[in-house]
């Protein structure tokens, strides 16, 4: 027992940024807090008044208000609250109040400083938005670069292994009992050996080399050896090995550069398993460039159905292995976009050649290169000018039906919205699209707005792909001079708020409201492909892909200096938030959806996640100033769109 | 085991003639300078009073049979708790430790074996609580113990108004007319020692006898009783006995 309050140490230690710091600060921090309660209803820090301390939650609850007194926050224990008004002029602007019987741990505005001085956790943590979400995305690629999976991952079995003076029969028969292709020659040596291990019984020995299948047909019967000779003999001394944790990338260039076949594989010197190449190409199956491959070869739909299974399999292990949303989601895409060819093809196989040439259309996700495994399909049929309705339009019909059947059975489920080629309305000559994207752009009114949203992303996964360039073209050159259009987008891109954060085992609305769960597509990913697409329709970009818009964006400098960046952070951290999600319910066998449910949602994670819908708040707020209504006045919208 | 009868009559008494009386009579050097400082008067509003929130843990109950084995205070005000500026002492007992105190308090025959005599503890305790009001929880063992400590090493003892959370939380689930109404009932009464006290504060559980955490944990809950029934301006000599 000391002179320490272990109490206060021990709480603050489980909760971050506190968690994170050294002991020694952790001691100087839990050493210097000052400690009050508050009344359930009674003010923590009042409007205006001078800041001088951060806030520490010990029990309870507290809300923290912005100026004009909009929930800004609800906190619970563990969490902190008062440093924005430290790091700006040590005045409060964000008010707060406590909502239950509340314990606040103060810090001193001194300790805050040394804090962010001393640890860089601590200071990233604090500071606005941006700094932790980058944070949060530059772990991912870190990690992403350090988790690739190790050789030990396929290991089966421990190694059979024989000694050096047993006879080749012998070890034949052990290779035959054991169903092994190859063994491990061990002899006995010194305790001093730099490669010794122990074996079972204790002793020291040492690999002396590898014997396998094909050992036996080049040296031993090609040479025309006796059953007796033992296989010290036969074999030569090699030394070829890889550790357990080396990539199995870094232990097939090992095969390869050494033109083996197996190859052993040990955990300091003690060997814990031989891998054979077809381990890896076996490994190798399960990834996405196998599954295109795949899809080409099949040769009807219950054959590409049968995949299914296997999108979700590559899709869990790039999750598990650290890709990040990109990498996720354009191999989704391309998988995607692979059954769609194929279908296209078989289609074509059994209806005969197309009358008129013509582009299957893919929208929505696919077009963005950013689809995730719960999906529905977008798609329409952009038809050579020469097409006509009445001669041509039965056959592509039935390619619509055939193809869009088919997507359904490989899990592509039908689109609820009726966005596919088998609605009259979406199975058009270029022309008929032009006048329908061009009146969008004009007249946008609730029901083409929502066409927009979907149609704008757009692109050819089947056909003659110049059919849906000419549309990107059109969309390109004239979204930026439509001003009521992009207003009419901007005003609809806010009907999809993201909640406040989380508070316990609830969504925090801005409401004050709790819900249970929330779905991230719609309160996060979605409303900011709808911010990010507004603002490249505006700069004239011809991207489809949510990153390389932004890259567009950042290049027209239409949004302020690191504005792009921290949509570009805030957009990745939601985006493998919901990878995440789905993978853990794909690997728990529940069916993958958006929703997430706080009690599933680290803490780590939680405050990211706030950032994220910070940052997604404050974007969509300026859209309204960004892309204001135009007066009816077609001169002055004019000079406004170029000032 | 702090839920027995209290043995000295609890007694209104006019404290500030009593330190007045002391100060004037006082012999030994520290026992004149704790009273020397003036306390807060009665009439203070306890949002101005310096407090200290003091935990003693002991051999046992009885002050003229047990001893003290360790003392922790925390200064503080309604406004703030400082436990930055704790103080914690861990004394040799004047009498053996008995095996059921140490599994009650966690202090060791070693931790004690290299401990200092309560003496040495006088000087430097009497001048940090002088000038404040003491807090505790339950005054009978702090009070009688502290008073007969001081009294067999300096010849005479330490007796000053208190607060006691205790008392307060006695007063409104013992014997305000709905504790009284509960025990027409027939309900069992309101616990009213610490954890449990704090409990309906809705503070923290602390790991209990610790002198140090447990004066942490008093402090907090004369807060959050005075932020619950009283007003911060109410006199002083309303809550101290």
């Amino acid at each position: 027992m000391d002179a320490d309050i272990m109490e206060l140490r021990q709480h603050m230690s489980q909760f971050p940024p506190f968690n994170a710091l050294s002991d020694a600060l952790l001691d100087e921090v839990a050493g210097q807090v000052e400690v009050r309660y508050f009344k359930a209803g009674s003010d923590v820090l009042r409007l205006n008044e001078e800041a001088r301390e951060l806030c520490y939650i010990r029990s309870g609850a507290v809300e923290v208000y912005r100026r004009q007194g909009d929930l800004h926050n609800c906190l619970g224990e563990g969490d902190i609250f008062g440093h924005f008004n430290l790091l700006r002029d040590h005045k409060v602007r964000f008010p707060a109040r406590a909502i239950e019987d509340t314990l606040i741990y103060f810090i001193s505005d001194a300790m805050f400083i040394q804090l962010c001085e001393q640890d860089e956790h601590f200071a990233d943590f604090v500071e606005l938005e941006r700094p932790r979400l980058e944070t949060a995305a530059r772990d991912q690629r870190q990690s992403n670069d350090m988790m690739i999976t190790r050789i030990r991952r396929l290991l089966s079995r421990a190694p059979v292994m024989v000694d050096v003076d047993i006879s080749v029969q012998d070890a034949a028969l052990r290779m035959s009992d054991d169903q092994a292709s190859a063994l491990l020659v061990t002899r006995e040596c010194s305790a001093q050996d730099a490669r010794r291990f122990r074996d079972d019984q204790g002793r020291h020995r040492r690999i002396h080399g590898i014997m396998t299948n094909s050992d036996f047909r080049t040296r031993i019967v090609g040479r025309g050896l006796s059953a007796q000779t033992p296989v010290g003999e036969v074999i030569s001394p090699a030394l070829l090995s890889v550790q357990a944790d080396v990539s199995i990338y870094e232990a097939m260039l090992t095969m390869l550069r050494n033109n083996v076949h197996h190859l052993p594989v040990l955990y300091r010197q003690r060997p814990m398993g031989i891998v054979h190449l077809s381990d890896i190409i076996r490994y190798e199956t399960h990834s996405g460039l196998y599954l295109v491959s795949n899809i080409f070869s099949r040769l009807s739909v219950e054959g590409l159905a049968r995949l299914a299974p296997d999108v979700r399999a590559a899709f869990s292990r790039m999750v598990q292995e650290g890709a990040n949303s990109q990498m996720v989601g354009s191999a989704l895409s391309t998988i995607g976009r692979s059954f769609v060819r194929r279908l296209c093809e078989l289609a074509e196989e059994s209806l005969g050649p197309p009358p008129v040439s013509y582009a299957f259309m893919v929208n929505g996700s696919m077009a963005r290169n950013e689809q995730s495994i719960v999906t529905d399909q977008d798609n329409a049929l952009v038809l050579d000018d020469t097409f006509d309705p009445a001669q041509h339009d039965d056959y592509f019909r039935r390619l619509a039906v055939f193809v869009t059947d088919g997507l359904d059975a490989c899990g592509y489920t039908y689109c609820k919205g009726d966005i596919m080629a088998t609605n009259p309305r979406w199975r058009q000559p270029l022309r008929v699209w032009k006048g329908y994207f061009r009146d969008w752009m004009t007249h946008p009114t609730p029901e083409t707005l929502l066409h927009s949203s979907i149609f704008f992303d757009l692109d050819s996964a089947f056909g003659e792909a110049g059919l849906v360039e000419q549309l990107q073209d059109l969309v390109a050159g004239q979204a930026p001079h439509s001003p009521r259009f992009l207003a009419a987008m901007a005003r609809n891109a806010l009907n999809r708020t993201p909640p406040l954060g989380f508070f316990r085992t609830f969504v925090m609305e801005k409401d004050g409201k709790h819900n249970n769960s929330i779905n991230l597509k719609r309160r996060g990913t979605a409303p900011m492909v709808d911010v990010i697409r507004i603002h490249a329709l505006a700069c004239g970009s011809k991207a489809q892909n949510t990153f390389e818009r932004l890259d567009a964006i950042h290049q027209t400098r239409v949004l302020g200096s690191g504005v792009s960046d921290k949509l570009r952070y805030a957009f990745e951290f939601l985006c493998m938030s919901r990878l995440r999600h789905q993978a853990i319910d794909i690997e728990k066998n529940r069916t993958p959806d958006n929703n997430i449910e706080p009690e599933n949602v680290e803490s780590s994670e939680r405050h990211t996640l706030k950032d994220a819908f910070q940052v997604l708040s404050n974007a969509q707020k300026f859209l309204k100033f960004r892309y204001p209504q135009p007066s009816a006045n077609p001169s002055s919208s004019g000079h406004r769109e170029r000032s | 085991m702090r839920g027995i009868r209290p043995r000295h009559k609890v007694v209104q008494a006019d404290w500030g003639a009593y330190l007045g009386d002391r100060a004037a009579r006082a012999r030994s050097s520290a026992v004149r300078d704790f009273f020397a400082t003036p306390a807060p008067a009665a009439e203070t509003p306890i949002d101005e009073v310096p407090m200290v929130a003091l935990d003693m843990e002991t051999t046992g109950l009885d002050e003229r049979r047990h001893a003290i084995v360790s003392v922790g205070m925390v200064p503080f005000t309604l406004g703030r708790i400082t436990p930055a500026r704790r103080r914690y002492w861990v004394v040799k007992p004047s009498r053996p430790l008995s095996g059921t105190s140490i599994a009650y308090h966690h202090i060791t025959h070693s931790e004690i074996a290299g401990a200092p005599d309560f003496d040495s503890v006088i000087d430097e305790l009497l001048p940090l609580l002088a000038g404040r009001i003491v807090v505790v929880h339950f005054r009978n063992i702090e009070r009688p113990f502290l008073d007969a400590a001081v009294r067999v090493r300096r010849g005479e003892g330490v007796l000053f108004p208190m607060i006691d959370t205790m008392s307060i939380e006695a007063r409104r689930y013992r014997q305000s007319l709905w504790a009284r109404f509960r025990r027409w009932l027939g309900r069992p009464p309101v616990s009213i020692r610490l954890n449990a006290s704090r409990a309906r504060y809705g503070l923290p559980a602390y790991q209990g006898h610790h002198a140090l955490v447990d004066a942490l944990a008093t402090a907090e809950l004369l807060q959050a009783q005075v932020a619950s029934h009283y007003h911060p301006q109410t006199p002083l000599g309303a809550l101290w006995c």
